[in-house]
């Protein structure tokens, strides 16, 4: 009896330690777009660094299944989309409109040393090449497709990827002669691809937007997390990475 | 040369199986002997599915194992058939079907080979059953059909293992006359392997007796069970044998004791085999003219149809070698005599029920 | 006249038909919660919309295709692994689980570098592109559904034991007359319930075939692949897509069970 007593004290305490922040902490839930884990990243950090006893979570994954969570009440501070489409989704939930803080432009992206010599997006609807995009109904899908009418060109992808990772996965693997992902996606691939510019990527810019949410529990860290994301130091962050300004 | 001729050397843990076999053509003989006395190897050998240390089995002078020159020919190419225990048809096959197999297998049009099968069905009496499924028969059914699959291939030589044993008591004597019928109309070779000595009076022509692998006995079935020379071979025809010496008034027994009975081979080993029918049994010393009592005691009754078998053991006082002997008595009598183990009784046979004859090369004991 | 079973059971423990139902729970309730969120008047332009269609018959096709394969290429290494002595052969039997236990996106990327264009076997293969073609959908499918038809055949392959091959040989048929005329009819059964497994994991077959194939609507993109896509912009599309594929999946199953229980006596 006694032994079960003393179990149960210790699985008490553990309980009590579980989330693994101090006693009297606070926890700053971020929810962000795949694209900006790099960079949001290294802002969380610095966030944590100002702002001692704070733990930022941050959830990285496609802005739509973000956009879904939050609509199945998953609980967050802030939301940080990749296109103001599923930012949309979730207007409702908004403590105050959204607002752009960085832009990304679409790049195409070869194996190391462009082996299939791809010079522009006229080359991925030509005969013999392997192209890889995302699929339409994902932003990068949706802004290369912009981006194609834009030019007159007709897209023969090999493959329309579920999300950029799964692109890049293919190209650094050699098994695709290019794909199209975005910059901050080429700059975090580093010397594993070559990124080949193309003028048309202009025309089909996506606008990042960030925004508190009206239920988040820690509106006040919410909205300073914003600012920092908005202002110098996080802009920088965000051009290292690739991203252009708002 | 015609029939079976094999020559086997086995070496098993327990003992080495080490006999020469010759079955005419035509001829059944059976295989008698102990648990672990080697049959089974032996069956396995002749059936392919053995390799011995040494040996050569021939049957109709196709060699099919020869350790010496090295050939084994696999179970499909030796033209063995084999009638176990279990008839093991093939349950996704109808009987026909079943039957038909061996003659398929062999490239027989299935016309043909439906034919063949029909035919072979009569023969066993089970023509009726040919669309059943092996499920929907009966055990003494399932047997008749196995037969009649076993012999469609066309064997040089059929091998039973005991194809009876399986069956329940009424349906055993009628397969075993299916049996014999078709062994002899068909003049098939066969080698037959069983503990019922009843099976080898109805099927085989000669019995063979083996114990720990060797032959001890070899000889015309009736001769060797009515005279067995192994204790063994006794029990198996369900007689009793006690070993001795001859002597001219019978047999005397090493410890000294005569058995009396017709003149045995003086100075040769001997045996003495009478009836269990033939002994009686008192609880007092008998009176009357029996020459021939022992002192026992009841080790067991064992039930045996409408009589009881009284199992004796010897007794301070008495003769060793009453242990094992059998008394029959009718259940009425054992209840009069009180008998139960550990009874003091004496055992009675009358000189003349007793046959002494030379014993087995072998040790009799 | 069916005669009803009379027998006194010696009764199931009631306390077992708790944790059975909760874990009929588990598996049922998921599927009605799609049902009810589904929208069942917009079902029907949903699932013959260009798409569904495509995805449906690339799915169907591609399906049934690995199962055969699986049958085919399954069929021998199930007997091989039942029945040979060679050494090593219980090692084998654990390789060929490896499908089931390694994540499907795993799988692809094995798959990936092992044929694709700069890949183990594909870069001695010139001219022959593998991934991104509806060929490399089946051999991803072949790849995780095999080991359930191994496994299935190999288990009743060894209960089933070699008592009637051996007497098949003493009748005089040769090794391939023994397995076509005894060793197959006795393990259809098995056989029939390891097909339909195989079927039901093919069909579902998600990650393996998106990381190896690609995702190409009519090419590579079967209904699960679409069904995820979908559920990107137009959940109730989702949803509805994926109410088809449990139809469908039920629908084999159910034809196909009941024939292959039968056979087991």
């Amino acid at each position: 009896m006694r032994k079960l007593a003393v179990v149960a004290a210790a699985a008490l305490a553990l309980a009590g330690c579980g989330t693994g922040s101090d006693p009297g902490g606070r926890a700053l839930t971020v929810f962000a777009a795949a694209s900006l884990t790099e960079s949001f990243t290294a802002l969380a950090d610095r966030f944590e660094a100002d702002h001692p006893g704070v733990d930022v979570r941050l959830n990285f994954a496609g802005s739509s299944a973000l956009a879904q969570q939050l609509a199945n009440d998953a609980s967050a501070d802030v939301f940080a989309s990749a296109d103001t489409a599923n930012m949309e989704k979730v207007e409702a939930l908004l403590a105050a409109p959204a607002v752009v803080f960085a832009t990304n432009k679409l790049t195409i992206v070869t194996p190391p040393g462009n082996p299939a010599k791809i010079t522009g997006l006229a080359d991925l609807g030509r005969e013999g090449v392997t192209a890889v995009v995302c699929a339409p109904q994902v932003p990068c899908g949706a802004a290369a497709e912009k981006a194609a009418d834009t030019a007159g060109v007709t897209l023969r992808p090999a493959s329309e990827e579920q999300d950029v990772k799964a692109v890049l996965t293919k190209v650094r693997a050699g098994e695709a002669d290019a794909g199209l992902v975005y910059v901050s996606d080429a700059e975090a691939a580093g010397d594993g691809v070559t990124a080949v510019g193309f003028p048309e990527a202009d025309k089909a810019v996506n606008d990042y937007p960030i925004a508190v949410l009206k239920s988040a529990p820690q509106a006040d860290l919410a909205r300073e997390f914003v600012d920092l994301v908005r202002g110098p130091a996080g802009r920088a962050r965000l051009a290292e990475a690739g991203f252009g300004a708002p | 040369m015609s029939g079976l001729s094999a020559r086997v050397r086995v070496a098993r843990d327990r003992f080495t199986l080490d006999v020469a076999v010759e079955v005419a053509a035509g001829e059944v003989v059976a295989v008698l002997g102990p648990n672990g006395s080697g049959k089974s190897t032996l069956l396995g050998v002749l059936a392919g599915l053995l390799l011995p240390d040494q040996g050569r089995v021939a049957v109709d002078g196709r060699v099919l194992t020869d350790t010496a020159t090295g050939v084994r020919l696999p179970p499909a190419r030796r033209g063995v058939g084999l009638l176990a225990q279990d008839a093991l048809l093939f349950p996704h096959l109808t009987a026909l079907a079943n039957v038909a197999f061996g003659p398929r297998a062999a490239g027989v049009r299935r016309g043909r080979a439906d034919e063949v099968a029909r035919h072979r069905l009569a023969e066993v009496g089970a023509a009726e059953f040919a669309d059943r499924k092996p499920a929907a028969l009966s055990g003494g059914q399932a047997q008749r059909v196995a037969l009649a699959r076993a012999l469609a291939a066309e064997p040089g030589l059929l091998l039973l293992d005991e194809p009876f044993a399986a069956l329940d008591v009424d349906a055993t004597p009628v397969l075993r006359g299916v049996v014999r019928r078709v062994l002899a109309a068909t003049g098939r070779t066969a080698l037959l392997v069983t503990h019922d000595p009843l099976d080898a009076l109805a099927l085989a022509d000669r019995v063979l007796v083996l114990a720990d692998g060797r032959v001890v006995e070899d000889g015309p079935t009736r001769a060797v069970l009515s005279r067995p020379r192994t204790a063994f071979t006794a029990r198996v025809a369900g007689l009793n044998l006690v070993s001795g010496t001859g002597d001219p008034a019978g047999l005397r027994t090493p410890d000294g004791t005569l058995v009396a009975a017709a003149a045995g081979p003086p100075g040769d080993p001997a045996v003495a085999v009478f009836r269990p029918a033939d002994v009686a049994v008192y609880t007092s010393p008998a009176q009357g003219s029996p020459r021939n009592v022992f002192a026992a005691v009841v080790a067991a009754l064992e039930p045996h149809g409408d009589t009881v078998r009284v199992r004796a053991a010897a007794t301070p006082g008495g003769p060793a070698w009453v242990t094992g002997l059998a008394a029959d008595l009718t259940p009425a009598a054992v209840a009069d005599l009180a008998l139960e183990p550990g009874t003091p009784v004496h055992l009675s046979v009358k000189a003349a029920a007793v046959a002494v004859h030379p014993a087995g090369t072998a040790a009799a004991g | 006249m069916s005669t009803r079973d009379r027998r006194v059971r010696t009764g199931l423990p009631v306390l077992l038909w708790v944790p059975a139902a909760v874990a009929l729970a588990l598996v049922v309730l998921p599927v009605i919660g799609l049902v009810a969120r589904s929208d069942l008047s917009s079902l029907p332009a949903r699932i013959s919309s260009p798409g569904a269609v495509a995805a449906l018959g690339l799915s169907l096709r591609t399906a049934a295709l690995s199962t055969v394969l699986c049958l085919l290429l399954g069929g021998p290494l199930a007997v091989v692994l039942a029945r040979s002595r060679v050494p090593g052969v219980r090692v084998l039997r654990a390789v060929v689980l490896l499908p089931l236990v390694l994540p499907p996106v795993v799988g692809g990327l094995a798959l990936l570098y092992l044929l694709g264009r700069g890949g183990l076997l594909g870069s001695h293969l010139p001219g022959i592109r593998i991934p991104y073609t509806t060929a490399a959908v089946v051999i991803a499918q072949v790849f995780v559904a095999m080991p359930f038809l191994v496994v299935g055949l190999e288990g009743a392959l060894r209960t089933a034991g070699e008592r009637y091959e051996a007497v098949a040989t003493t009748l005089g048929a040769r090794p391939w007359t023994v397995f076509r005329r005894v060793t197959v009819p006795l393990v259809l059964p098995a056989l029939g319930s390891g097909l339909v497994l195989s079927f039901a994991r093919a069909l579902g077959e998600f990650g393996a075939t998106i990381t190896f194939a690609g995702s190409l609507e009519g090419v590579t993109r079967t209904l699960p692949l679409q069904v995820y896509l979908l559920a990107e912009t137009d959940v109730d599309g989702a949803v509805a897509l994926s109410l088809l594929l449990v139809v469908v999946a039920v629908a084999v199953i159910a034809v196909a069970r009941p024939r292959a229980l039968r056979g087991q006596r």
